[in-house]
């Protein structure tokens, strides 16, 4: 118990220092122990730092913290390590809603607002529709939210294949851009939207932690120790729609991190959900923080897709855990 | 304690179990025997309050089961699993801390929790690996983790299906000798389970089962007998008494 506080204090302390390395790098480098003295005496870069590099430190963190909880949480449900944020159609339906609007109605109209309102509102229609169609007189079965998720999956995957056909080369650039995910966007307005979202969904997903163990030994169990189970797999999932939706609106679809993120967070402390629901939050968010900070400075003056990022390291970084700890963890 | 009253559950036109009416005593230990598939544990389900009746009603100290809140009904009310698997990996002493769930409303352990967890691991002889990953054990040793992780949830009626599968003679006598002294505790132990013999040595009653229905109900004298058991099973038996005083039963080699 004692290890495991250690370990969240030890990530919590941690954050700070990856949000100052990020905001310092870039094109205009400051050092990171300059910043409260800037920040105090509105010193040289002071703009840079407030208009430029915190709204998009702050989104990424944000984001990442949204993602990897929501991957904590759906693991848990499903009992099931290989879930993912996507599996209950969020992701996939906000892609979707995002591509019908820059192909049909076009990313301009409504300004920066319509596109991530068409994807926020799509990713929670097919979640929705997923959970009716799980749904069977008052009760939905794992097994069929899992099944349903993964036909809508594909079905918004084919409706997103279809606007890209029909897209021109313009509006096939933004939506590459749109789809691979990244921070180019982030302004305080997105950050002050987003932020708010984050809060009432990790407080929402933090409150099932301990459900969420007793689920881990099986949905019946779950029942006979006192959990309703029901109404845990209505919260998870909306919870997780609600931030995962929003993180998506944010910054587009970004893979991997809510799925490698709880499987660290479990290999340094345990599997128990109320260290790794807030582990998997704070992990996440320093994660995309650095991941963000290797986007924007490996090619410059261009910048790569934050996705691409994630899934290059996380990939390679996920086998190496499983083969390394199979036997520890995966079994 | 319990009380069954012409109880019935339907999947489709199949009927699982049929207009079972029981009252089991507080203190009491009951086996469900029965051939595969003849309900014990849709029987025991129904009980645990996971099952919804298609017809009849049960009724713990009184009052209808589906009127409890889960949280209050678990701590009544303990049910042992014949299938595990959990995924993550969780310590024993975790899987055990699970059971103590309905009285924590969200908050974390006391020393006392922590207590009972250990007590319960050694109950079972499980504390040994009580720091070990429980998706590592063994199929004996998880079954006596869950075993202990029942006795930390402390209810008064313990559900347990087949709780004696995957373990060596030794935990089987340790097992229901537990059950027992369970018993002498004023709790109520119902199980199903296919050991005629162990059945016959520990239970208070047995109530037999085929296809959903009652065949036999009472004690292990009066229910494992020659023409009861050949109908219930379809094989012939021998009955013998063992030296303690009970029925011993043993499937026969004539055809």
């Amino acid at each position: 118990m004692q290890h495991r506080a250690k370990i969240l204090f030890i990530l919590i302390g941690c954050l700070p220092i990856s949000l100052s390395i990020a905001a310092g790098v870039g094109a205009y480098q400051i050092l990171p122990w300059r910043i409260p003295q800037i920040l105090l005496f509105r010193e040289e870069g002071f703009a840079v730092l407030t208009y430029v590099r915190f709204p998009r430190v702050v989104l990424s963190a944000v984001v990442g913290a949204m993602l990897a909880i929501s991957g904590a949480t759906l693991q848990g449900i499903f009992r099931n390590p290989l879930a993912d944020p996507g599996l209950i159609g969020v992701t996939a339906g906000a892609g979707l809603g995002a591509t019908l609007w820059i192909v049909l109605i076009g990313s301009g109209v409504l300004g920066v607002w319509g596109l991530p309102f068409a994807a926020f509102a799509c990713g929670m229609l097919v979640t929705i529709g997923v959970w009716k169609i799980a749904a069977s007189q008052g009760s939905v079965s794992t097994v069929t939210l899992l099944l349903a998720g993964i036909a809508l999956n594909s079905f918004a995957g084919a409706g997103i294949g279809i606007m890209t056909f029909l897209a021109d080369d313009e509006q096939l650039r933004s939506l590459t851009f749109w789809l691979l995910g990244g921070f180019g966007g982030a302004t305080w307005p997105v950050v002050f939207i987003t932020l708010p979202i984050a809060v009432i969904g990790m407080f929402v997903l933090l409150r099932l932690a301990a459900a969420l163990n007793a689920m881990s030994l099986g949905e019946s169990e779950a029942y006979h120790l006192g959990v309703s189970t029901e109404s845990l797999k209505r919260w998870a999932i909306f919870g997780v729609a609600l931030i995962v939706g929003a993180a998506v609106s944010a910054a587009g679809g970004i893979g991997f991190v809510g799925l490698v993120v709880p499987h660290l967070i479990r290999l340094i402390g345990g599997a128990d959900h109320r260290y790794v629901l807030p582990g998997s939050a704070v992990g996440g968010a320093i994660l995309l923080v650095l991941a963000d900070l290797l986007a924007r400075t490996v090619v410059v003056p261009a910048e790569l897709p934050v996705g691409i990022v994630t899934a290059l390291i996380g990939g390679p970084f996920f086998l190496w855990l499983l083969l390394r700890f199979k036997r520890e963890v995966f079994l | 304690m319990i009380e069954l009253n012409q109880v019935g559950y339907r999947i489709g036109e199949n009927w699982l179990v049929r207009d079972i009416t029981l009252t089991i005593e507080a203190g009491t230990l009951w086996c469900f025997v029965g051939p595969n598939g003849a309900g014990k544990s849709t029987l025991l389900r129904l009980i645990s309050g996971e099952l919804t009746p298609t017809t009849g009603n049960i009724r713990l100290f009184g009052k209808p089961i589906h009127t409890y809140e889960p949280r209050d009904f678990a701590r009544l009310r303990a049910y042992l699993q014949q299938k595990r698997d959990v995924n993550f990996p969780f310590t024993s002493m975790e899987i055990v801390l699970f059971g103590r769930y309905p009285y924590l409303n969200g908050a974390k352990e006391t020393t006392r929790d922590l207590h009972i967890a250990q007590e319960a691991l050694r109950k079972v002889e499980a504390d040994i690996f009580a720091e070990r990953l429980y998706p590592t054990l063994s199929g004996g040793e998880a079954s006596r983790v869950d075993i202990a992780r029942i006795l930390a949830q402390a209810p008064e009626l313990f559900l347990l299906d087949e709780p004696t599968n995957h373990l060596d003679p030794r935990h089987h006598v340790q097992i229901l000798n537990l059950c027992k002294t369970l018993c002498r505790q004023r709790k109520t132990v119902i199980t199903a389970i296919h050991d005629l013999n162990l059945a016959s040595m520990y239970a208070d009653r047995l109530l037999m089962l085929k296809d959903g229905v009652s065949v036999a109900c009472g004690s292990p004298r009066d229910v494992l007998t020659l023409e009861q058991l050949s109908e219930v099973y379809g094989i012939r038996f021998e009955v013998l008494s063992h030296p303690g005083g009970y029925p011993w039963v043993m499937p026969s080699l004539a055809h």
